[in-house]
């Protein structure tokens, strides 16, 4: 699913939520974080479809409520939007460094 | 010309500086102005609680300092403020705009059916609070202490005191208050000077004062004499290192001495070496703001057995109720709070929250170390009750395949009926609660200035009923400990030991003292096991 042309400006993927407490106010801290170091704009879903919700925003994220064992996906439009989507997933993967 | 203001002794020490009143004021709703004006205004409220976070949190760790960077974080974020600028365009005043932004997020948070996404409905409001007071009251941080100022006020709450910043030289005057309130603890726990109880004057205060936390006296406009035999007399410091090495009476009888932390800051610049282990771990304060965090709470557990250096680490289960409040979680309104539902009663009543608790616990017990300090014990049911859930939690743990330990559990002797009958509870060692004790003992609320000093912790009766626990204890071959106030004065702590007690708990300020005392008593004629 993950799209590796270097100069695509437009990537997406996905990453389960593994750690306890979901997206919970530290995670979200980091996810927000994270997202804003990139120019590309950058939107997180718990449905494949949408609605999509800004990445740079941590009220907006906290609205969310992710809980453990949702799907996140994530979508980013720009020139940095692969290594945005691969940043962001690995993130989520890694449990947001919280083991 | 000097003035000599009469109080109480709330945390020892002495203290000279400038007045600094803290009011708080409500603040005035705003006025109607232009939504040009209103959205400025509110705009710089929100910078000057930025500004007014991150600066204190750049003093704190651990979790306090985590809380802090979520609500700077928010703060950051221009959806935060967008619903309240909506309504500022409408022609509302900055603060309704605000007040009604931020109702529509906290609500969001109210309803949610996960535990941790409930918990952070107290961060906004926090944050609402804080930006509502910058919008309202006069510019200028009211919460921050000039160097070496000395704090006067008819009250403090615990949350205001762990917002203060504090430096050394630093004194407090309250008009009301109480020796044994949770302020104190913390005072004395950073080494604050305090003297509470000086009466409606403390508003009349300005200029020079000298805070004599030791006499329990107040002096204004100290004379140059007074100020030259302060400055001489020895100031008690946490991190004046006495030697280390074991704690014996004159006659050479070994007395466990251990320490009260309600935060991990109080152990900054104190080595292990000093002590024989900590003997109580306030955790409604150490993990007020992470109830639901369980990660957050094993992480400051693990961070107090670090610094233990594998001596061992008395964890009590959150003590809420009573003079203790916390947001969201005690039950506010009693009658009698400190009669009613908190300590374990209160856990035992909100088992999620517990839960959370023991299974920090239990796996911080993996890593070194720990003891399970049930407070406000009153029936053996409770403990049946609680070591219930301790079971469930470690069966849990077990099958995640995740490290844990089940630790000794103990229970405070702090509610009369159950410290003249220890035999009959299900516990490993008692703790005794020298504070609650004797208010109960004394039918003398500790809380009250009116009768706080009936509340006397060598009165005849108190002291036989500690004695009667003593040798339960001893027959069972169960330890036991003194953790209350009442070991930090040499004529009280003198009857203790020779009553039988041999481990005592206190604050890290009184260490040096109660080391210096121990080893010019002498326990006497009385045989010891």
């Amino acid at each position: 699913m993950r799209q590796e042309a270097a100069l695509l400006r437009e990537a997406r993927d996905s990453a389960e939520l593994t750690n306890a407490v979901g997206l919970h106010a530290r995670p979200s801290v980091k996810l927000t974080q994270l997202a804003k170091g990139f120019g590309a704009r950058i939107e997180v879903s718990t449905s494949a479809d949408g609605p999509w919700t800004d990445a740079k925003s941590l009220v907006k994220i906290m609205r969310i409520k992710a809980v453990q064992g949702e799907t996140l996906f994530v979508r980013a439009h720009g020139a940095d939007a692969v290594m945005a989507v691969n940043a962001v997933t690995d993130l989520i993967r890694r449990n947001f460094g919280e083991d | 010309m000097e003035r000599r203001l009469e109080g109480l002794s709330a945390s020892p020490g002495i203290a000279v500086g400038m007045i600094q009143p803290l009011l708080l004021a409500e603040g005035q709703p705003r006025k109607d102005a232009p939504a040009c004006e209103e959205r400025e205004a509110l705009h710089a409220a929100i910078a000057r609680v930025k500004a007014d976070l991150t600066r204190l949190s750049g003093r704190l760790s651990g979790i306090e300092a985590g809380i802090l960077g979520f609500q700077i974080a928010l703060l950051e974020d221009p959806e935060l403020v967008h619903h309240a600028e909506t309504r500022i365009a409408d022609g509302l005043p900055a603060d309704q705009a605000w007040i009604e932004g931020m109702a529509r997020e906290i609500l969001h948070y109210r309803d949610a059916p996960d535990l941790h996404f409930r918990a952070r409905a107290d961060d906004l409001a926090d944050l609402r609070d804080a930006v509502l007071q910058a919008l309202r009251a006069e510019p200028g941080p009211p919460l921050a202490l000039k160097a070496g100022g000395i704090l006067a006020a008819e009250d403090l709450t615990p949350s205001l005191f762990l917002r203060m910043d504090w430096q050394q030289g630093s004194g407090i005057v309250l008009g009301g208050g109480s020796m044994a309130s949770h302020v104190a603890i913390l005072a004395r726990a950073r080494g604050i000077p305090m003297v509470v109880g000086v009466g409606k004057v403390w508003a009349d205060l300005s200029g020079p004062v000298l805070v004599d936390g030791d006499a329990g006296i107040v002096v204004a406009a100290p004379s140059a004499v007074r100020l030259a035999q302060a400055k001489a007399s020895p100031v008690p410091a946490a991190t004046v290192d006495d030697g280390s090495g074991p704690t014996l009476t004159r006659d050479g009888h070994r007395i466990t001495v251990e320490l009260n932390v309600a935060a991990l800051s109080d152990l900054d610049g104190l080595s292990p070496e000093l002590c024989d282990g900590i003997g109580l771990v306030r955790t409604e304060f150490l993990i007020e703001h992470a109830l639901y965090d369980e990660d957050a709470q094993f992480e400051a557990y693990a961070q107090l057995l670090h610094w233990a250096e594998g001596r061992p680490v008395t964890l009590r289960t959150i003590d809420a109720g009573g003079d203790k409040p916390l947001a969201g979680y005690s039950i506010e309104g009693e009658r009698h709070p400190f009669l009613g539902l908190r300590g374990l009663r209160l856990s035992l009543a909100r088992p999620d929250v517990f839960s959370i608790q023991l299974r920090a616990i239990l796996r911080a017990a993996a890593l070194g170390p720990v003891r399970l300090l049930l407070p406000m014990v009153t029936a053996p049911a409770e403990v049946a009750a609680a070591r219930a859930h301790v079971a469930e939690v470690a069966a849990a743990l077990a099958g995640e395949g995740t490290r844990f330990v089940v630790p000794p559990i103990g229970m405070m002797l702090e509610v009369p009926a159950a410290a003249m009958a220890p035999g009959q509870f299900a516990v490993d060692f008692y703790s005794i609660g020298t504070n609650d004790l004797a208010q109960f003992a004394c039918a003398a609320a500790r809380d009250d200035l009116h009768v706080s000093t009936l509340a006397d912790p060598r009165h005849p009766g108190l002291l036989a009923m500690i004695e009667h626990a003593i040798r339960e204890a001893q027959a069972l071959r169960r330890p036991l400990s003194l953790c209350g106030d009442a070991a930090t004065d040499r004529a009280t702590l003198e009857a203790l030991l020779a009553i039988g007690i041999e481990s005592v708990s206190v604050a890290p300020v009184f260490l040096p003292r109660l080391r210096s005392d121990i080893r010019q008593i002498d326990c006497g004629m009385r045989d010891r096991p």
